[in-house]
């Protein structure tokens, strides 16, 4: 049986490039351009408005009991289509045929507050997600027990360890009885051994007939839950399938080698108010005249950005992902006042450090320690290839990072027989 | 077993909304419990601060406008009486009022993640001043009590005035809490109009002292210069001045702000996850 039909949805965002964050335009400034703009007509570049489908013309339809991975790239489309699922935005055309009560998890512990109880938290998150009052009751002991909170649960929730937060959080929306359950980039927090529990919790709701679609980068939890996927790409759903299928043409397709990406002029460039990104470049120093990277080769990153504001505190932080979506580190540059100009940093990769596969770089640029001016995501993405001498064995070698490590084998006593 | 089958389209929510809005009255009282729990958390006085503000700003009224200002009372009622009930009926539109208006921007982080008719967060702050209004009618009675003060039988038309008042906040707070949405200058604005309104509302003094002037009738178009005398009417009795006339003003401006809010509300809230 269909439980999700999709009928050629399309979502339009208009995008204003007067007014390119509308969050940081208090009154006074909107009155002022509303007023320019009355009298200067003819500055028409500036008022330009953008169409942007963050869908476009999707069809699909789910049957009963799948279980529905969702993979693609920041800005596929993905998000859109679960807040659409989820009634928090409309389609701008078409349809979708929903049969049964959806339940959707975008977010771990939705509308918790701090001050209060885990008891009152369990009472107002259930509310907010749909449950009644009795369903609640009815499941108050197994969400307690699941989640393992059964001593702080007359304490605030400010109180809980993060872990703690994300166990009652998941506990209530995994016992929302729901038909069709949606679930967004949500077990990305919490510890291996709950995910775990979590996910074997998706498992047997799918089991007893209920319906998952599961959004995440991490391909690992996508291949291990569900049992078949959609690959969504600039709007448009390019593939749906078995599970290994789409995650290994997904694969195949986004692994391309990006090393190098660079902007003419701040306004045509990646960034906000304060900051554009003018320059990202990794350099391998290559061995040799084949110039492929492998574990052996060292890269330096080259990293440059305008900053438009005098004065500013910034500092970089930079992550590098597994093509699994796992972060294998993060590092960040210490934090001190900028003039108004370019601004550029240089990180050192050495080599004999990661291991062969695929990987991305994305930079963050911070103000005062605590601000995210700009994210820029999977901006630098490339391939390390194997090389190995002297090892008489060919698998796939294990593991994020393929250290040079002096690990050394000995002979420490030698057993007197006599 | 029946499945409910919904199609999800544009103008979805639109067509559903007052059904919906039904159907989340359970989670209009937990948002309500919420923020009456919340509010006084970690504070030692906790629900005692309802009653202390508006006592401690009778005392200080009092001092200024009777003792200082030597303002006279409306006959046959006591002066503390007279600025209590304004208080009390001031403090339950102005709470109102300024809580509608911050109730989205507040309860931000649902807007952005869960679907459910939005006018509910609005509503939830009006139970939540309803809720205060009650203790400091209490405090209210008991002070008239001990001046030996019983209200009259014109209390019976109290729910009326309450019920006013109640639009009044909701009509310009929807209105606020839209803006709010995108200018974040309602939180400095808001304030400073509630501070404007306790003087130029008949709170601290008889709105009586104003008749025969030539502004009177200008007074008058404030919708809650007839719900605050109205109010105090009804407590205090036929000495309390209360020109029936401010009445029509106060009903006909609130309720065609009421309506035009509660539109405007309506249609604007499909965007409010795309700008808040």
């Amino acid at each position: 049986m269909q439980v999700i039909t999709a009928e050629n949805v399309s979502k339009k965002y208009i995008i204003d490039h007067k007014r390119k964050s509308v969050k940081n335009l208090d009154l006074k400034q909107t009155i002022t351009q509303k007023i320019k703009g009355f009298w200067d007509k003819s500055d028409g570049e500036n008022t330009e408005k953008e169409e942007f489908w963050a869908l476009k013309g999707v069809d699909f339809s789910i049957n009963q009991g799948d279980r529905i991975g969702i993979v693609g790239h920041n800005g596929a489309g993905k998000s859109t289509l679960l807040k659409i699922l989820s009634k928090i935005t409309e389609p701008t055309t078409g349809s979708i045929t929903v049969r049964g009560r959806v339940a959707s998890l975008l977010e771990v512990g939705t509308g918790f507050h701090p001050e209060l109880t885990g008891r009152e938290n369990i009472f107002l998150n259930g509310a907010i997600l749909g449950m009644r009052k009795e369903e609640i009751r009815k499941h108050f002991d197994t969400i307690v027990d699941f989640a393992g909170v059964e001593k702080f649960l007359d304490t605030p929730v400010k109180r809980y360890s993060s872990g703690m937060y994300v166990r009652l959080g998941f506990a209530i929306a995994a016992h929302l009885n729901p038909e069709i359950l949606i679930i967004d980039e949500v077990l990305a927090v919490g510890d291996a051994e709950f995910q775990k529990k979590c996910l074997g919790n998706m498992r047997e709701l799918a089991d007893s007939g209920r319906t998952i679609l599961f959004v995440s980068h991490n391909l690992t939890a996508i291949q291990a839950l569900c049992n078949k996927a959609m690959y969504f790409e600039k709007g448009q759903l390019l593939m749906q399938g078995e599970t290994n299928h789409v995650v290994t043409s997904y694969l195949s397709r986004v692994s391309k080698t990006a090393l190098k990406q660079t902007w003419e002029a701040p306004a045509t460039a990646p960034g906000g108010d304060q900051v554009r990104v003018k320059r990202i470049e990794l350099e391998p120093q290559y061995k040799d005249a084949l110039q492929h990277i492998d574990i052996r080769t060292s890269m330096k990153l080259h990293f440059e950005f305008w900053n438009m504001e005098d004065g500013a505190k910034l500092n970089l932080s930079l992550h590098l992902f597994a093509f699994t979506g796992e972060c294998v580190f993060n590092v960040g540059t210490s934090s001190r006042a900028f003039e108004q100009g370019v601004v550029a940093a240089t990180l050192d990769i050495p080599g004999h450090f990661l291991n062969d596969g695929s990987y991305s770089i994305s930079v963050m640029i911070v103000k005062d320690t605590s601000t995210v001016l700009y994210n820029l995501e999977e901006a630098i993405s490339f391939d390390i290839e194997d090389h190995r001498v002297g090892v008489t064995w060919y698998d796939k070698w294990p593991g994020y990072v393929r250290p040079n490590l002096n690990f050394e084998i000995y002979q420490a006593e030698i057993a007197v027989n006599d | 077993m029946g499945v409910q089958e919904t199609k999800i389209e544009a103008g979805y929510a639109a067509k559903n909304y007052w059904r919906d809005l039904l159907n989340n009255t359970e989670l209009l009282v937990i948002l309500a419990k919420r923020d009456i729990s919340v509010r006084y958390k970690q504070t030692f006085l906790g629900m005692g601060w309802v009653v202390l503000r508006p006592f401690a700003t009778t005392m200080v009224m009092v001092f200024v406008f009777s003792y200082i200002a030597k303002l006279k009372s409306d006959p046959g009622v006591p002066y503390p009486l007279m600025v209590l009930s304004g208080i009390t009926i001031w403090t339950f539109f102005s709470n109102t009022f300024a809580q509608v208006s911050v109730s989205i921007l507040y309860n931000s982080n649902l807007v952005t993640k869960v679907y459910f008719p939005r006018l509910l967060m609005p509503l939830s702050s009006v139970v939540v001043g309803l809720v205060d209004f009650l203790v400091t009618f209490g405090l209210y009675i008991a002070i008239a009590t001990w001046y030996q003060h019983p209200p009259t039988a014109n209390i019976l038309y109290l729910p009326l005035f309450v019920i006013l008042s109640l639009m009044a906040s909701l009509a310009f707070g929807l209105f606020f809490a839209v803006i709010n949405v995108r200018f974040r200058d309602v939180a400095q604005l808001i304030p400073f109009l509630v501070q404007i309104g306790f003087y130029i509302c008949p709170i601290a003094y008889s709105s009586s002292l104003g008749q025969g002037e030539w502004w009177y009738k200008y007074y008058t178009l404030n919708p809650l210069v007839g719900i605050i005398d109205g109010f105090r009417w009804c407590l205090l009795g036929e000495g309390a001045y209360f020109n029936p006339n401010s009445l029509i003003a106060s009903v006909v401006v609130v309720s065609l702000f009421l309506v035009f809010s509660v539109y405007y509300f309506k249609r604007e809230e499909r965007s409010f996850v795309d700008h808040i």
